[in-house]
């Protein structure tokens, strides 16, 4: 019965109706189709701008720049979570990992630089080379072992979340005694704009011209597209996937590096739910969970429209609880955006 | 009594294009109508006019006289009207009776009758001559046994009056095709009409009675198959004459090139078992054989796609080890899968992204960095010397035909400069026109001095193309033929024969 239904909604969607001009229905959707790619950015775009104006109208405390400054800094975790994980997604994988990972790579850096007292840049790197070892066991899970990337970043999820607990023996771990860590995240090179939210974009953009400019980002569009194909053409897909979730690991590295400065401390039961909200981020951003489509662009826009709602839904005083379902809201939205513009743009609808 | 079907003056505009205009056909109870015409003659549009899932904008359906407004899916289905498309429709996981009856199932309540279920699908595969089981899971099943499920689901409807098949050989073998044949000969004694599309001449004149031609959208006229030449038929779809020598190549030199590739005894535990052939180059090797006879599984198990077991390589006499397509590349080893769209390009992709694929890797700038100028200057030199249509090199491949698809696969290779290049059913889905086209180029390609290996199901095209022809059967080498030796009843007769007497 469901599939009957679904076939005639497609037909609907499809046929013009009686009354209609065709020339009209066809002018819609050969916009739709011109416009492409970019159209859900466009609407990301669209709808943070609109947030701001509407939040800007309902309350006064919402356009200062103490709060934006606080909205940037909310973004910069989730935000860099995303920027790697965009890379994943557009090869038609997913990561489940990202959350629990990122708080491995907080708890390593804490123990580096408190139980091990090395100086701090040695903190940092380790903790982002722990984050590039577990992309790297991800990668390989995936490419070589042939695990659905679903499966295996799961269990990753989990030993990373159990790691994190053991070796800090299930209690924070403060950097009181590291001078200038916090200054990571929380510094302001630029007055009013935390280092966290230049850590954000100094990656993204290097990020972007990764994905467009170089052929890291030409392969992972082109295995997203078709693997086989891909393949076929005499290209190593094992090693790119391999190198692309190593990429989405130095990202969780930084993120927990970031995370941990943010807090001034590592808090090994942190972690779980970040990866969901990353990876609501991307999609928000126009990226495709089928592959082969996405940008870096529309998912900082996609992170930005995350922490706008909640930040202007705690303004105006709405619950926790129902901000969360706000959020979860404009996901189902922007899946519902992102079909709705592949159907007209294939024009059919019977695939 | 008046005509089964009757269509008058259909038209139908898309935005740019008439797709259909002024188009007439008759069907006739008890008649298989051909429907022919080059891709986008407007074949497609016709039939889903038919079928309810298009409106046309102009134009009169008569059934038995009466005039009928299909305008939705399920009306077509009441009148009678089953259709078959190109790419089926069924759910692999289910089983043949699942699907057959799938929104239709025999209930008590809320219960299934599995049992019930089971026996109706008996008896309607029974009354068909269908030899499956109601309860063999469809993904378990060949194409071929897959298409006569769709049949049997069209034919279940017990009111079906009108079928349409769209292409229904074009996965399926010659031995699969005469059974398919012998079903299309029992619905159209029991009165069924049926329109058949297909591209495939020699089918035609199997099943045929009538012939409609389209082109561009145009009704050309109907022919009976038994007063028209093929010829005839051909230059009424291309608006043109075309001296389509069917007949095997003339020009063939006595073979006096370096030897490019040399395969002895390649073997996999699937199929394979001691294929040996030499490639020379500027040569065309044809391969023929049926369908499962192991010919894209040569290909493939060659460049490392699929594990081999057995049996070495050598190219340009030495001897080397393909561990995996991009050895093969390297190596300068070319594929050109048989699937175009799953295997051979990315649909959502540009122009240029599928031309560049396979010469990236040599093309890049320090860093990793792309040379997108470069690579669209390449890509607009092959779009002009390989006469692909598209409006730029930034069309999204997915918008253009079929013939023009395959000639961005072949830009891929030719961009990365192989020496060996392996056409998997390089035909197959377009035109007659392309098809011209797509030959040129192999002949031009095996001029230059590149070694070809072509695989092919349609015999008509390995006898023109061919400098050589080696045979499969079974996954094995079952002779190795010279045009003057060759025709369709040699082939024939070495891709039948049955070696698992001797296998075993």
């Amino acid at each position: 019965m469901t599939t009957q239904r679904a076939e005639d909604l497609a037909d609907a969607g499809t046929q013009s109706a009686p009354g209609e001009s065709v020339a009209a229905e066809a002018a819609r959707s050969g916009r739709f189709a011109a416009l492409g790619q970019g159209l859900q950015q466009v609407l990301a775009f669209g709808t943070l701008i609109a947030l701001i104006i509407v939040f800007t109208i309902a309350s006064p405390k919402f356009l200062t720049i103490t709060n934006l400054s606080s909205i940037l800094l909310s973004t910069a975790v989730i935000g860099i979570l995303a920027v790697g994980t965009t890379f994943v997604i557009i090869t038609g994988g997913i990561d489940l990992s990202l959350g629990t990972a990122m708080t491995l790579c907080s708890v390593v850096t804490g123990l580096l630089l408190t139980d091990a007292g090395l100086p701090l840049p040695l903190g940092v790197l380790g903790g982002i080379a722990m984050g590039a070892l577990i992309g790297l066991i991800n990668g390989f899970n995936v490419a070589v072992l042939g695990l659905p990337p679903f499966i295996a970043t799961l269990s990753m999820m989990l030993v990373a979340q159990g790691l994190a607990l053991v070796l800090s023996g299930v209690k924070p771990i403060y950097f009181t005694t590291v001078d200038g860590f916090s200054k990571i995240a929380l510094g302001e090179i630029i007055p009013k704009v935390p280092n966290a939210v230049l850590v954000l974009f100094g990656l993204a953009i290097l990020a972007g011209i990764i994905l467009r400019k170089t052929i890291l980002g030409r392969m992972t569009y082109a295995i997203g597209s078709n693997e086989e194909a891909t393949r076929l053409s005499g290209i190593n897909t094992r090693r790119w996937v391999l190198a692309i979730y190593t990429l989405a690991g130095v990202a969780t590295g930084v993120a927990g590096v970031v995370l941990a400065a943010r807090l001034n401390s590592a808090q090994p039961q942190l972690g779980v739910g970040y990866e969901l909200q990353a990876i609501a981020a991307v999609i928000i951003g126009g990226t495709s969970l089928l592959g082969g489509r996405g940008s870096i662009l529309g998912t900082v826009i996609g992170a930005l429209i995350m922490s706008v709602l909640i930040n202007g839904l705690r303004i105006l005083a709405i619950q926790t609880e129902w901000q969360t379902v706000v959020v979860g809201l404009v996901v189902l939205v922007a899946v519902f955006a992102d079909n709705l513009r592949k159907r007209r743009a294939e024009g059919g609808g019977h695939r | 009594m008046s005509q089964l079907l009757t269509v008058e003056g259909i038209s139908k505009g898309f935005p740019g294009v008439q797709a259909l205009d002024g188009v007439n056909f008759e069907l006739d109870r008890g008649e298989v109508l051909a429907l022919v015409g080059e891709n986008g003659a407007g074949k497609s549009t016709l039939m889903k006019i038919l079928s309810g899932i298009y409106t046309m904008d102009s134009g009169r359906i008569a059934i038995d006289g009466d005039e009928v407004d299909v305008n939705d899916p399920k009306v077509a289905q009441k009148l009678g009207i089953s259709i078959i498309h190109q790419e089926m429709n069924l759910m692999p996981h289910l089983t043949v009776a699942q699907n057959i009856y799938i929104g239709r199932e025999p209930r008590t309540g809320p219960w299934l009758r599995d049992g019930e279920l089971n026996r109706r699908t008996k008896q309607l595969l029974e009354g068909l001559n269908i030899h499956l089981r109601p309860s063999q899971v469809v993904g378990d099943l060949t194409v071929a046994s897959q298409q006569m499920v769709e049949i049997a689901k069209a034919l279940s409807y017990d009111h079906t009056k009108i079928l349409i098949m769209d292409e229904p050989t074009s996965a399926i073998s010659i031995s699969e095709t005469q059974v398919l044949f012998g079903l299309i000969r029992s619905l159209r004694d029991r009165g069924v009409g049926i329109v058949y599309i297909s591209h495939r001449m020699e089918e035609l004149r199997q099943i045929a009675d009538r012939v409609t031609v389209l082109r561009d959208g145009q009704y050309v006229g109907t022919r009976r198959m038994d007063e028209v030449s093929d010829d005839e038929i051909i230059s009424m779809m291309v608006g043109r004459e075309i001296s389509a020598g069917y007949s095997s190549r003339q020009d063939v030199p006595a073979h006096t090139g370096e030897l490019a590739l040399s395969v002895r005894s390649l073997s996999t535990k699937k199929l394979l078992r001691d294929v040996s052939f030499d490639l020379h180059k500027g040569e065309i090797l044809g391969f023929a054989g049926l369908m499962g006879a192991g010919r894209t599984e040569t290909a493939r198990a060659l460049i490392g796609a699929d594990p081999v077991s057995g049996g070495t390589v050598a190219v340009n006499g030495k001897e080397v080890r393909i561990s995996g397509p991009e050895v093969a590349v390297r190596l300068g080893i070319g594929y050109l899968p048989e699937d175009r769209k799953r295997h051979g390009l990315m649909l959502e992709q540009d122009v240029a992204f599928n031309v560049a694929m396979a010469s990236l890797s040599s093309n890049k700038a320090p860093l990793g960095f792309l040379r997108e100028g470069r690579a669209r200057k390449v890509t607009d030199r092959f779009i002009k010397a390989l006469r692909i249509k598209t409006p730029s090199s930034r069309t999204m491949v997915k918008t253009l035909s079929g013939g023009n698809q395959q000639k961005v696969v072949i830009a891929k290779w030719l961009a990365r400069d192989c020496d060996v290049l392996i056409f998997d059913e390089p035909t197959r889905g377009i035109d007659v026109g392309a098809k011209e086209e797509i030959y040129k180029l192999l002949n031009d390609l095996a001029d230059e001095g590149k070694a070809i290996i072509m695989i092919s199901s349609e015999l008509p095209e390995v006898l023109r193309l061919s400098h050589r022809i080696v045979v499969m059967s079974q996954g094995r080498v079952t002779g190795t033929l010279t045009p003057d030796k060759a025709d369709q009843e040699s082939i024939m007769k070495l891709a039948t024969q049955n070696i698992e007497d001797v296998a075993a």
